[in-house]
């Protein structure tokens, strides 16, 4: 039997009531991921994208549609059931962090993968790694107040990545990062991926949108583009000037 | 090519070889570098127009070099192209046309061509990623040509999505 896709919704829709006016956020939404496939979505502000991963991840109800992940039926599940599911398979990077605030970067960091079942020393391992990638490496016994905006970004990404996920999702990782730290988590989404992470991930960011293999583009609520990135049509050579020249 | 070439003979008198080799020098891969003749062809419309002068210099069991040097008119036509404001970037480009005449053509559909176009910029994109990825550390040149490469496609993106907000 073929492996079922990570991600499958159904005519997905999510209609907020606003003192007790409707507004559709999400309207009939038809996705699909497969394993290892890395997704970017894209639109303007307001068009439903923060939406539509917080129902992937089972943070927000469906009002209706279906979610499937990993050929299980989700949107039915309770919240103590996500939860749980989350737990197991599913890395968040919420566009504000969340991170524990009485606990330092590297208890943050190493949670998700204790709580998943993996050894301290494993858990110990991996947090290294991860912050040693995104250059936190020294901030690791600090409380997240005590670092800046773009640091505790950065470890929201690390604690997500932690457990190895079945899935990562991401809203806007990189919106708070300047151009050197976005280099870094460029590099570190560019890796799990090529280990075969599966990432669906919002961004307006041009560079985080460029690692992606396919880009799903929401204009109100719904999806106006979804397909792969072409191949360009001519190959850098190696030199700056050829892919400026193509530009230009 | 001729203000850089002008730019290089205002450090130093220089034959046509030494100015392909600091060329490559500042630049590095950042500029596509130039093949000798094109140099050459260069310095003779420099020449013709009085901006830089040739003089022979001997060489023993060798064909005379000529040693290129700036003159005031060069060193005046330098600093104009130094002090002048440099162009920004081009907004009517092909693209813009296309999405202008596109209802008059009655085929091509606005919002198929933006996407298209948005799939298009993001795979310059993953180009840049790339190529900023095989590049020296410690080319700043390169790095922020790259940079620069990268923060103008991502200016392209976002009026293509005000673009599509604003004609769907
Ligand atoms: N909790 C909420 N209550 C009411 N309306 C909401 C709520 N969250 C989002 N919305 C609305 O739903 C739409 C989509 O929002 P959102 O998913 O945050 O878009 P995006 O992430 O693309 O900016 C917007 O019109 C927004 O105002
Ligand atoms: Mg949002």
């Amino acid at each position: 039997m073929d492996t079922p896709p990570v991600i499958s919704t159904v005519n997905l829709v999510k209609i907020y009531q606003d003192g007790g006016v409707p507004v559709p956020a999400v309207r009939g939404v038809d996705l699909r991921v497969e394993p290892g496939e890395f997704i970017a979505i894209m639109g303007p502000s307001g068009s439903g994208k923060s939406t539509l991963v917080h129902m992937l991840g089972g943070l927000d109800t469906r009002t209706s549609g279906e979610i499937w992940l990993d050929g299980e039926r989700a949107d039915t599940l309770g919240e103590s059931a996500w939860a749980l599911l989350r737990r197991r398979k599913v890395g968040f990077v919420f566009q504000f962090f969340n991170l524990v605030a009485n606990m330092t970067v590297a208890d943050n960091v190493e949670l998700p993968a204790l709580l998943a079942g993996a050894s301290p020393r494993e858990a110990r391992e991996r947090r290294e790694q991860l912050l040693g990638a995104l250059g936190l490496a020294d901030r690791a016994g600090a409380a997240p107040a005590q670092l800046a905006g773009g640091e505790q970004q950065r470890v929201a990404l690390a604690r997500a990545l932690a457990n190895r996920p079945r899935l990562l999702l991401a809203d806007e990782p990189t919106g708070n990062l300047d151009s050197r730290n976005t280099r870094d988590v460029l590099k570190l989404l560019g890796q799990v991926h090529r280990d075969g992470q599966t990432i669906v991930l919002v961004t307006h960011d041009a560079r985080v949108a460029g690692l992606a293999d396919r880009v799903v583009s929401l204009l109100d609520g719904q999806i106006v583009d979804d397909g792969a990135l072409p191949a360009s049509r001519r190959r850098p050579r190696g030199g700056v000037g050829d892919v400026v020249e193509l530009r230009g | 090519m001729r203000p850089f070439l002008l730019a290089l003979l205002a450090k130093e008198p220089a034959h046509g070889y030494e100015l392909k080799q600091a060329l490559e020098q500042t630049f590095g891969s950042a500029y596509p570098s130039p093949n000798i003749g094109q140099i050459y062809v260069t310095l003779g419309r420099l020449e013709k127009d009085g901006l830089v002068r040739a003089v022979d210099v001997e060489q023993s069991n060798r064909p005379n070099k000529k040693v290129y040097y700036l003159t005031a008119a060069g060193r005046e036509a330098l600093d104009d192209w130094v002090d002048e404001p440099t162009e920004g970037p081009r907004v009517r480009d092909e693209f813009f046309m296309k999405l202008v005449l596109a209802p008059m053509t009655g085929i091509a559909d606005r919002m198929a061509l933006i996407n298209r176009q948005r799939r298009h910029y993001l795979s310059l994109m993953r180009d840049l990623n790339e190529l900023a990825e095989r590049t020296d550390p410690d080319n700043q040149v390169a790095l922020l040509l790259i940079e620069g490469a990268m923060l103008h496609l991502q200016a392209d993106l976002d009026w293509l999505e005000r673009c599509q907000e604003d004609l769907s």
